[in-house]
């Protein structure tokens, strides 16, 4: 069975940097990772290989650069990888990305063989979105089954995959048949390290690198910042408050005193939580 | 760039909700939109309404009879037995239905899970932009909506403009925006729609469905009080003292990130841009530094208690009450006074 597993590469974002006077982002030199909620939806695929047999591409859009987060993927024991790169594709909004990663979707399945099961992370960590992979299932006509928790059953000669899902309130088992697009959700699993094999192979195997035109895109009026309809009209920090904390002080500062000011003067800007609390703490 | 509408957006108007409910049951995030889609509605000069999707007839006018007592002017209806349970094939169909039939300018929908399931398939469908986590919403001077939400962690915001497609779709988290006051007996009209799509041609089926209220759910985003801890508590033992406090409020606890990194808490009450946005009456912070991805989660709350050592601490910007103390200290201190104070009153009622 052949499954796919779509990956970003992000700014490590703990590590991002804002320019003090003109509220841009500084990318140079940030390191990049993987979108760490992809690596729930890779270990996921490798299991499902382990499983039921048959091979695990990963497929980016991305610049050149995001070769690095692929040849990491293929340390995990990933089989294969592609990168969908073009110069069209610049300042992508999740339709554009969708439309483009639909595109090489279709090609890996003409080239090799149909994916019967697409993952893809819950979001990522700096669009942070989660519309990308609801938009690939759209797109393909692929059942769509979102922040899946667990994998309960996959039967890929009957076409049949039953699933655990997050839903609002509760958790949601779902039946439904191949191909799905799959967006896992976090904590459900723990990336495996690889053999050593698997990093030899990583650092010299070939990556399947497409451009637009490669991918069999012919509308190019479909990609990048010309396909999105969204436009960001500007980027600014949040705006301090008027007011800072009113400072409780006591002329002792015992703690007893500071509590007891504290909640006077908590009462005294709410005066009607005092009346809820009374109430609850009284008892139904 | 802003040029002139294609010719076949200009008849669409009004703003219309998503209306998320469960046997009858609305989300409150749901409400919230209509409290905030009643402002831009007003800016337009439009109406408001709802979409209610729903399996029975009843319940769906018992929801639309609630939205229109919280500013809609009007509800969508789809009732159909295959609406039952959320499936994504059957909501976005009656959904990307009615918008194609009565082409509304604006539609929210919720940032839950199943809002974000929604809206993502629905915009991909009718190949329109959705701008996603808003936190604020605005109409802007050309009349476009303005949806600025935070990106990088929080670190930034951003306004994103969807210009020449229609409906501009956009999603926000729940407890961004203030629940609506409720008007009694204010009506509105109803229009039914039908689903046009049969259960045997739904491929996805719900084999099971487990209600979180049979398990320990953490309702954090609804709780009136909030209690939570950071860093400066030092070790997990300290955090206990966040908990007694919060026991003797009645309020849910909950914590910054790096606690749940470390196994202090569990990730269901991180509290934050990556975790849950709160909205209580009281938010009590006791040695949290107060960064901005902190910050935006919490700042819907109407006073906020920050307890850190140092004076420079960044909470103390957005913090309305401040005490600069040792939280380990404190915390029991101001657990005491609370519950002689409340008892006190208790016996005194
Ligand atoms: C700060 C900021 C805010 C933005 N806000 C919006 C917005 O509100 N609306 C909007 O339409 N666009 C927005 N964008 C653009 C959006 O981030 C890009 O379109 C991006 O390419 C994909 O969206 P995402 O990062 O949100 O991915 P998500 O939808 O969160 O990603 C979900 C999953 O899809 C897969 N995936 C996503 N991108 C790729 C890729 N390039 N290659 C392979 N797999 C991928 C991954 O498996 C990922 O886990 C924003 C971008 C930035 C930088
Ligand atoms: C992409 C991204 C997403 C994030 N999402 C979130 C999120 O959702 N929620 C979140 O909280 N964080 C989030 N963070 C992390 C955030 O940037 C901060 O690192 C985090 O909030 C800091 O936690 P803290 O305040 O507990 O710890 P610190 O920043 O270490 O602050 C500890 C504070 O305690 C004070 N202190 C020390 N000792 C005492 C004492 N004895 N008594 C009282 N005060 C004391 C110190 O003065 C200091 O201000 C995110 C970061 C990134 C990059």
């Amino acid at each position: 069975m052949h499954i796919v597993v779509c990956i970003k590469q992000v700014p490590d974002s703990a590590q991002i940097r804002v320019h003090p006077v003109t509220n841009t982002i500084m990318r140079q030199g940030v390191p990049t990772i993987i979108n760490p909620y992809d690596l729930f939806a890779v270990e996921e695929a490798l299991r499902m290989r382990d499983k039921v047999g048959g091979t695990v591409t990963v497929l980016t859009m991305g610049p050149q650069a995001a070769e690095d987060a692929l040849r990491r993927a293929l340390t995990f024991g990933v089989d294969r990888a592609v990168l969908l790169t073009d110069r069209a594709f610049a300042g992508s909004d999740t339709l554009a990305t969708s439309f483009a990663l639909a595109a090489a979707l279709s090609k890996i399945g003409r080239e090799f063989g149909e994916p019967r099961v697409v993952f893809t992370g819950k979001q990522t960590i700096d669009g942070d979105t989660a519309q990308v992979g609801p938009g690939i299932a759209k797109r393909l006509k692929l059942n769509q089954l979102t922040y899946v928790a667990k994998i309960v059953a996959i039967k890929p000669a009957e076409g049949e995959i039953v699933v655990e899902r997050r839903a609002e309130g509760g958790m949601q088992t779902l039946s439904t048949k191949l191909p799905v697009l799959i967006t896992m959700l976090e904590g459900t699993n723990e990336i495996r390290r690889g053999t050593i094999d698997d990093a030899l192979r990583a650092s010299r195997q070939e990556i399947v690198t497409w451009s637009a035109a490669d991918a069999g895109i012919t509308e190019v009026a479909k990609c990048g910042l010309k396909g999105s309809p969204t436009i960001v009209k500007k980027v600014f920090a949040p705006p301090p408050r008027a007011e800072k904390a009113l400072q409780i002080a006591t002329a002792d500062q015992s703690m007893e005193e500071l509590a007891e000011a504290t909640t006077k003067a908590i009462f005294k800007r709410r005066p009607k939580l005092e009346e809820d609390l009374i109430r609850f703490s009284a008892g139904p | 760039t802003r040029k002139e509408l294609p010719e076949h957006f200009k008849a669409y108007k009004n703003v219309w909700v998503v209306i998320e409910s469960e046997m009858g049951a609305i989300h409150p995030v749901s409400l919230e939109l209509l409290g905030e889609g009643r402002k831009l509605a007003d800016k337009r000069g439009v109406e408001l309404a709802g979409v209610v999707l729903g399996s029975d007839r009843a319940t769906n006018a018992a929801v639309a009879a609630a939205i229109f007592e919280h500013g809609a002017d009007r509800a969508y209806i789809v009732a159909d037995p295959a609406l039952e349970h959320y499936r994504n094939e059957a909501y976005t169909k009656a959904v990307t239905d009615i918008v194609n039939t009565y082409k509304p300018e604006i539609l929210l929908l919720g940032a839950t899970n199943l809002g974000r399931d929604l809206a993502g398939s629905v915009a991909t469908t009718l190949l329109t932009g959705l701008t996603a986590d808003c936190t604020e919403l605005a109409i802007d001077e050309e009349g476009s909506l303005a949806a600025t939400r935070p990106t990088f962690g929080g670190s930034l915001l951003c306004t994103i403009l969807t210009l020449n497609y229609r409906p501009q779709m956009a999603t926000v988290r729940p407890r961004v925006f203030a629940l609506p006051a409720r008007e009694p007996g204010r009506t509105g009209q109803i229009i039914e729609h039908p689903l046009n799509l049969a259960e045997d041609d739904i491929i996805t089926k719900v084999v099971q469905f487990v209600a979180d209220r049979h398990s320990d759910e953490v309702q954090l985003a609804y709780a009136d009080i909030v209690v939570a801890g950071g860093l400066g508590l030092r070790s997990m033992e300290n955090f206990q003292l966040v908990k007694n406090l919060a026991a003797v409020l009645g309020a849910e606890y909950g914590g910054s990130r790096p606690l749940v990194q470390k196994g202090w808490i569990s990730s269901d009450r991180q509290i934050g841009q990556t975790g849950k946005t709160i909205r209580p009456k009281l938010y009590i912070a006791a040695g949290i530094s107060g960064a901005i991805q902190h910050r935006v989660g919490v700042e819907g709350a109407d006073t906020i208690l920050a307890i850190n050592t140092d004076p420079n601490a960044p909470i103390f910007q957005f913090a309305h009450l401040g005490v600069i103390a040792d939280a380990i200290e404190f915390l029991p201190a101001l657990t005491e006074v609370f519950r002689a104070r409340l008892a006190v009153n208790r016996l005194a009622s």
